[in-house]
C-alpha cells in the first residue's frame, strides 16, 4: 500500500492543527495555574490527566482527519441515536456532581454525553440541510424536522440540567439553519416567536437558574450567593491588568474564590496571570480558528462539507462567546466550557475530533 | 500541479457565501465586544479590581499588644500580663456540633459555648473564623482540653496576653480594671476592634493611651471560605508603655492591712509634691474579675452590693468632715484676724444661740479654753464662736483656698468636689437666706459640709507644708519602651496661701498635742521617734438628737449603720513633714479610737521605709562640716 496521497499531505491544514495544539497548550498551562497549590506541592493529578487528554484528543483529531467526512452522512443518524441513548442513560444512572447528572462513569474515564450531543446534532442537521433549499429559502414547514432533531437531545440536556450545553445546541441549530438558507420571512416569524416564548421559558427554569438571570442584571444583589461567580471572576480578570500577574502568580482564581476555576472559569485564571495582552492573544487564536473554519466552509467541495464546517465552527464560536461573555460579566452564568482550554476529557476529545473534521473537509476539497 | 483547480475557480457553494460572510462578520463583531469588555476590566477597572482582590485574599489577624506594666515608686511590678488561654472553636470542623459543645462544657466547666457560637453566627461570622468559646482557662482546664484534643475537633487554644493584678484587690480603685470594649467604645474609638481590651476604670482607663500599645498582627492569605493558607506578613506589635506610680508597695500593703475588714478610705500623700503614697478604699473588688468578659452574675453582685465596692471612697466618697474641719476654722480665723492664739471662749457644755442650745460633745464642758486647747480637746463651743465671728462666707473662702468644695485635680474617674456652703450658694440652691445658726453646724464640719478623704489629706498636707496645695498625683512617670521617661509628671501647685508662721506654729503644735499631749484625742497615733500631728473627727451620719461634734466613748448600743464615721487626718514629722494622711472608717464610731490606730500603723511602716530626714538646718550644718574633697 502506498503512503497517503501526496496531495493529502500537501493540503493538510497546518494552520488549524497548530492553532488547536496552541490552544490546548494554553489550556494546559491554565490548568497548571488553576490547580497550583504552592511551590512545594506536587503537580496536581489534574494536570497529568489534562495532558493525557490532549494526547488522546490529538489522536482523535488525526483519526477524523483521515476519515472521509462524507462518511458522516451515512453515520449521522446512528451516531445521533447512540448519543440520545447515552443522554437517556445519563439521566437514569449518571454520576451526579453538583446537583446535576452529566457523566457516565466508564471507570477509566467519565464520559459526558452532552459534549458528543453537540457533534451529533451538527451531523444530523447538516445531513438534513445538505439538500438545496427551495427557492426563497427554507420555510417553516421544512424546519419541523430540524427542530425535532434539536429538541430531543436539547430537552435531555436541559433536564440534567445543563443550561449551557442546551443553549449551545440551540444556537448551533439557529446558526446552521440561517447559513443553510432560511427564508427571511420565516426567520422573522421565528424571531418573534422566540421573543414571545422567552417569558414562557422563565416558567420552566429552575429557581437557581432564574436567580442567575436576576443576578446577572444586578450581581451585587446577592454577592455571596449567585452573584458571587460574576463578581469574583471580574475581580480576577481585572486584577490581571494589562500584562497580567505572570504565570502562577495569580491568586484570585486559584484561591478557590472562583468555583469551577479549572473548567467553566478557566478564562479568569488565564486572564489574571496573562492580562489583557494574553487575553487578546487568546481571543485572536480563537478568532483565527473561527475565521479559518469559515474559510473552509466557503471553500468546501460540497454543501454537506460547507455546512459541516459551519457547524463545527459554530460550536467553537458559541462556546467561546458564552464562556468568555460569562466570565467577563457580559452574560449570565451558565455552565459551559472554553473549547480546548477548559479542563475535561470529554469536551477536549470531542472538540479536537470536531476540528479534525474541519481539517478533513479542507484537505479533501480537491480530492473528488 | 496543473490538474488542480485554483481555489478561485473552485467555489462549490456560492449560495452560502453571503450568509457565511455575514456570520463571520457577526462572530468577529462579538469578539470585538469581548475585547472592549476586557479592556474595560483589565485596564480601566484594574486598580479597583486589585484593591478588591487584596481585600478578598488577605485577612488581617490582629494580635493585641501586651498592655504596659504598672510599677510602684520603687519599680516593683503591681500589674503585669500573663498568658491567658482561650479556647477557640471552628464549628465547621466539627461533625457533631452539639456533642463537641457538650464535651467542651465538660472539660472547661463553662457552659456558654453554644451561646457564643449562636451570637457569632448572628453577627455573620465567616466560615472557618474561630469563635472564642471559653477564656482565661486555668491550668487544669488547659490540660483537660489538650488531653482530649481528639474528642474536640475544631477546638484549639489561643494564647493572648491577659491583664494580671499581682496583689489582687490591693489598690483596686487606683489601678482600676480593664474589660472588653463595648459597642459604644467601638463607635467612639476607631482603633479598637471587637474583643479588644480597654481600660475601664482608674489608672487603666485614664492612662489607656500609654498602657495600650499598638496591636500587631498577621496578614494571612485566605481562600474563598476564609480558610487560612499562609502567613504573608507578620506585623510586630508594640507593647504598651509602663507606668511608674508614686505608690509605695510596702506602704500600700501596710495600709490595706490596717484597713482590713473595715469599710472606709485611707490616703497618704507626700505634702512636698502631692504624690499619692498609698490609697485604699474598702471594700474593694478583684480587678481580675473584669478581664476578658465579666460573668453577668459577678457583675451583678458587684453593682448591687450595698457596700458599693466599686466606689473609690478616697475621691468619690463624700462625708461631713466633722471636727477635722476645725483646722480650717482655726486657719481662717487666724488669717482673717478674727482669732488670735490667745483668744479664749468659755465652754459650759453648750452654746445658747437663736433660742436653742448647741451642745458641745463634752456635756460637762471644757471650761475656758484658748485656741491650742480647743483644737487638742476638740471643743465644739469654741469653734461655734470662731465660726460665728467669721461668718459662713469667710469659712467657705478659706475652705476653698484649702481645696475643699472643689475637685482635687487627681486624674481618676468621677472625682467628687464635695460641698462647702456659702450664703450665695444657699440663695441659689434653696432661694433662701443663710441663717447664722447654720454657720454653727458648718464650723464643726456638719450640715451642708461634705468633703472627700483626699481633700482632707490635702488640708493636712497644707498645714504641714505651710500652705502649698499640690495637685494629688499618683503617676510618677510613664516609662517608654526604651526604658527612658516618656512622660514625667512634675508636681503641680494648685494653690498657695501665705500662712503666718505664728499661726502655722499654733496649728502644728496643737495638732501635735492631739496625738501626744495630755487631753489629746488621738493618742493611738503616737509614734516614738516621730512627732505625729493630727486631728480627729466624727462625722454624724444621722441627724436628730445625737450630740454633734466629737463624742467621747461612743455608744456601743447604736446599730452599726447609725454609728458615726470616724475621721483622722494627720501629718508627720511635725517639722518638714514627709507624709500627710486622711483616714475615715464608716460607722467606725470616733476617730481617735478607730482611725488613729490605722494611721499609726501606716505611719510606723512609712518611717521604717523612709526614716525621717534631718531638718534642713541640721542638714545644712552637716553639709558645711563635711570635709572638703
Amino acid at each position: 500500500m502506498a503512503g497517503p496521497d501526496r496531495r493529502f499531505i500537501l493540503h493538510f491544514d497546518w494552520t488549524i492543527f497548530l492553532l488547536t495544539l496552541t490552544l490546548a497548550g494554553v489550556g494546559l498551562i491554565s490548568v497548571v495555574s488553576a490547580s497550583y497549590a504552592g511551590p512545594h506541592r506536587a503537580i496536581d493529578p489534574l494536570v497529568v490527566r489534562q495532558l493525557i487528554w490532549i494526547a488522546a484528543g490529538t489522536l482523535a483529531m488525526l483519526i477524523t482527519v483521515f476519515l472521509d467526512y462524507r462518511a458522516f452522512q451515512t453515520y449521522a443518524y446512528p451516531f445521533y441515536i447512540m448519543v440520545v441513548i447515552l443522554l437517556i442513560v445519563v439521566l437514569g444512572m449518571g454520576h451526579a456532581t453538583g446537583g446535576s447528572k452529566r457523566w457516565i462513569n466508564l471507570g477509566l474515564f467519565k464520559l459526558e454525553p452532552s459534549e458528543l450531543a453537540k457533534i451529533a446534532v451538527v451531523f444530523v442537521l447538516v445531513r438534513y440541510l445538505r439538500e438545496e433549499p427551495p427557492k426563497g429559502g427554507w420555510r417553516l414547514r421544512q424546519m419541523i424536522i430540524p427542530f425535532i432533531l434539536l429538541g430531543i437531545p436539547a430537552g435531555l440536556v436541559l433536564k440534567q440540567p445543563d443550561l449551557g450545553t442546551g443553549l449551545t445546541l440551540i444556537l448551533i441549530t439557529v446558526t446552521l439553519i440561517f447559513v443553510s438558507g432560511l427564508n427571511w420571512r420565516t426567520m422573522a416569524i421565528l424571531a418573534v416567536a422566540a421573543m414571545l416564548a422567552a417569558p414562557l421559558s422563565w416558567h420552566y427554569l429552575k429557581p437557581y437558574q432564574r436567580q442567575r438571570l436576576v443576578t446577572f442584571i444586578n450581581p451585587q444583589a446577592d454577592p455571596l450567593g449567585s452573584g458571587y461567580h460574576i463578581i469574583q471572576s471580574e475581580i480576577a480578570i481585572g486584577a490581571g491588568g494589562s500584562f497580567g500577574k505572570g504565570f502562577l502568580n495569580g491568586t484570585q482564581a486559584r484561591l478557590n474564590f472562583l468555583p469551577e476555576q479549572h473548567t467553566d472559569f478557566i478564562f479568569a485564571v488565564f486572564a489574571e496571570e496573562f492580562g489583557l495582552a494574553g487575553s487578546l492573544i487568546l481571543l485572536a487564536l480563537y478568532a483565527s480558528l473561527i475565521a479559518r473554519g469559515a474559510w473552509i466552509a466557503r471553500h468546501a467541495r460540497d454543501r454537506f462539507g460547507a455546512l459541516l464546517a459551519i457547524g463545527v465552527t459554530a460550536i467553537v464560536f458559541w462556546q467561546v462567546a458564552i464562556n468568555i461573555g460569562m466570565a467577563t460579566g457580559m452574560l449570565p452564568v451558565v455552565g459551559i466550557t472554553l473549547p480546548l482550554v477548559s479542563y475535561g476529557g470529554s469536551s477536549l476529545i470531542a472538540m479536537m475530533a470536531a476540528i479534525g473534521i474541519l481539517i478533513s473537509i479542507n484537505t479533501r476539497r480537491f480530492l473528488f | 500541479m496543473a490538474k488542480f483547480h485554483s481555489s478561485r475557480n473552485n467555489q462549490p457553494v456560492p449560495k452560502l457565501d453571503p450568509r457565511i460572510a455575514a456570520l463571520t462578520a457577526l462572530m468577529l463583531a462579538v469578539f470585538g465586544f469581548v475585547g472592549i469588555r476586557l479592556y474595560y476590566l483589565q485596564v480601566l477597572h484594574h486598580a479597583d479590581a486589585i484593591e478588591l482582590a487584596d481585600r478578598n485574599r488577605i485577612r488581617i489577624r490582629r494580635v493585641p499588644a501586651p498592655r504596659g506594666l504598672v510599677f510602684d515608686r520603687n519599680h516593683r511590678p503591681l500589674v503585669d500580663t500573663k498568658p491567658s488561654f482561650d479556647a477557640m472553636f471552628v464549628p465547621e470542623d466539627s461533625d457533631n456540633l452539639s456533642e463537641t459543645i457538650e464535651k467542651l462544657a465538660k472539660y472547661t466547666g463553662t457552659d456558654y459555648a453554644a451561646e457564643r457560637i449562636a451570637a457569632a453566627e448572628e453577627e455573620g461570622r465567616p466560615p472557618y473564623e474561630p469563635v472564642k468559646v471559653a477564656e482565661r482557662l486555668d491550668w487544669p482546664q488547659v490540660v483537660a482540653l489538650e488531653a482530649h484534643q481528639l474528642e474536640l475537633p475544631g477546638v484549639s487554644l489561643e494564647i493572648t496576653p491577659g491583664r494580671h493584678y499581682l496583689y489582687g484587690q490591693m489598690a483596686a480603685h487606683l489601678l482600676g480594671y480593664v474589660g472588653e470594649v463595648t459597642k459604644n467604645d467601638l463607635i467612639q474609638k476607631a482603633s479598637y476592634h471587637m474583643g479588644d481590651e480597654i481600660g475601664k476604670f482608674g489608672l487603666e482607663r485614664v492612662w489607656e493611651g500609654f498602657l495600650r500599645g499598638d496591636a500587631g498582627g498577621q496578614e494571612i492569605e485566605v481562600d474563598a471560605v476564609g480558610r487560612r493558607l499562609r502567613v504573608l506578613k507578620e506585623i510586630p506589635d508594640k507593647p504598651g508603655e509602663s507606668v511608674v506610680l508614686t505608690i509605695d508597695l510596702n506602704l500600700q500593703q501596710a495600709a490595706e492591712q490596717a484597713m482590713a475588714g473595715k469599710n472606709g478610705a485611707f490616703v497618704a500623700i507626700d505634702p512636698n509634691n502631692g504624690d499619692v503614697l498609698a490609697m485604699v478604699s474598702h471594700p474593694a473588688f478583684d480587678p481580675d474579675v473584669f478581664s476578658g468578659s465579666i460573668k453577668a452574675s459577678a457583675w451583678h453582685e458587684l453593682i448591687t452590693d450595698p457596700n458599693h465596692p466599686l466606689q473609690n471612697r478616697v475621691t468619690q466618697g463624700i462625708y461631713p468632715p466633722g471636727s477635722t474641719f476645725k483646722i480650717v476654722d482655726a486657719l481662717a480665723g487666724l488669717e482673717e484676724a478674727t482669732l488670735t492664739p490667745g483668744t479664749a471662749y468659755h465652754c459650759p457644755g453648750g452654746l445658747w444661740f437663736g433660742g436653742r442650745i448647741y451642745h458641745c460633745w463634752r456635756h460637762q464642758g471644757h471650761g475656758t479654753v484658748a485656741l491650742h486647747d480647743a483644737i487638742v480637746r476638740s471643743c465644739d463651743v469654741y469653734f461655734y464662736n470662731v465660726g460665728q465671728k467669721l461668718g459662713v462666707d469667710r469659712i467657705a473662702k478659706w475652705a476653698n483656698q484649702l481645696g475643699l468644695g472643689i475637685k482635687s485635680g487627681i486624674e481618676l474617674d468621677n472625682v467628687k468636689p464635695g460641698m462647702i456652703p456659702s450664703a450665695a450658694w444657699k440663695q441659689k440652691r434653696y432661694h433662701e437666706r443663710w441663717y447664722p445658726a447654720e454657720t454653727l453646724s458648718v464650723a464643726i464640719g456638719q450640715g451642708y459640709v461634705a468633703t472627700t478623704p483626699l481633700q482632707m489629706a490635702q488640708v493636712a498636707a497644707q498645714v504641714a507644708n505651710g500652705g502649698t496645695r499640690y495637685r494629688p498625683q499618683f503617676v510618677k512617670f510613664v516609662e517608654g519602651l526604651d526604658g527612658g521617661i516618656a512622660k514625667a509628671y512634675p508636681p503641680i501647685i494648685e494653690n498657695q496661701i501665705k500662712i503666718e508662721p505664728e499661726a502655722l506654729e499654733v496649728l502644728k503644735s496643737a495638732m501635735a498635742d492631739v496625738v501626744n499631749g495630755p487631753g489629746g484625742t488621738a493618742h493611738k497615733a503616737h509614734l516614738d521617734d516621730v512627732t505625729v500631728c493630727g486631728k480627729t473627727g466624727t462625722a454624724q451620719v444621722v441627724g436628730g438628737n445625737a450630740p454633734v461634734g466629737e463624742s467621747e466613748g461612743g455608744d456601743d448600743k447604736t446599730p452599726d449603720k447609725y454609728k458615726d464615721h470616724a475621721w483622722f487626718i494627720a501629718f508627720a514629722p511635725k517639722e518638714h513633714a514627709q507624709i500627710a494622711v486622711a483616714c475615715i472608717i464608716e460607722h467606725g464610731g470616733h476617730g481617735g479610737s478607730v482611725s488613729a490606730p490605722i494611721v499609726h500603723d501606716v505611719m510606723q511602716r512609712f518611717f521604717q521605709l523612709y526614716p525621717p530626714k534631718p531638718q534642713p538646718e541640721i542638714a545644712r550644718v552637716l553639709e558645711q562640716s563635711a570635709p572638703p574633697e
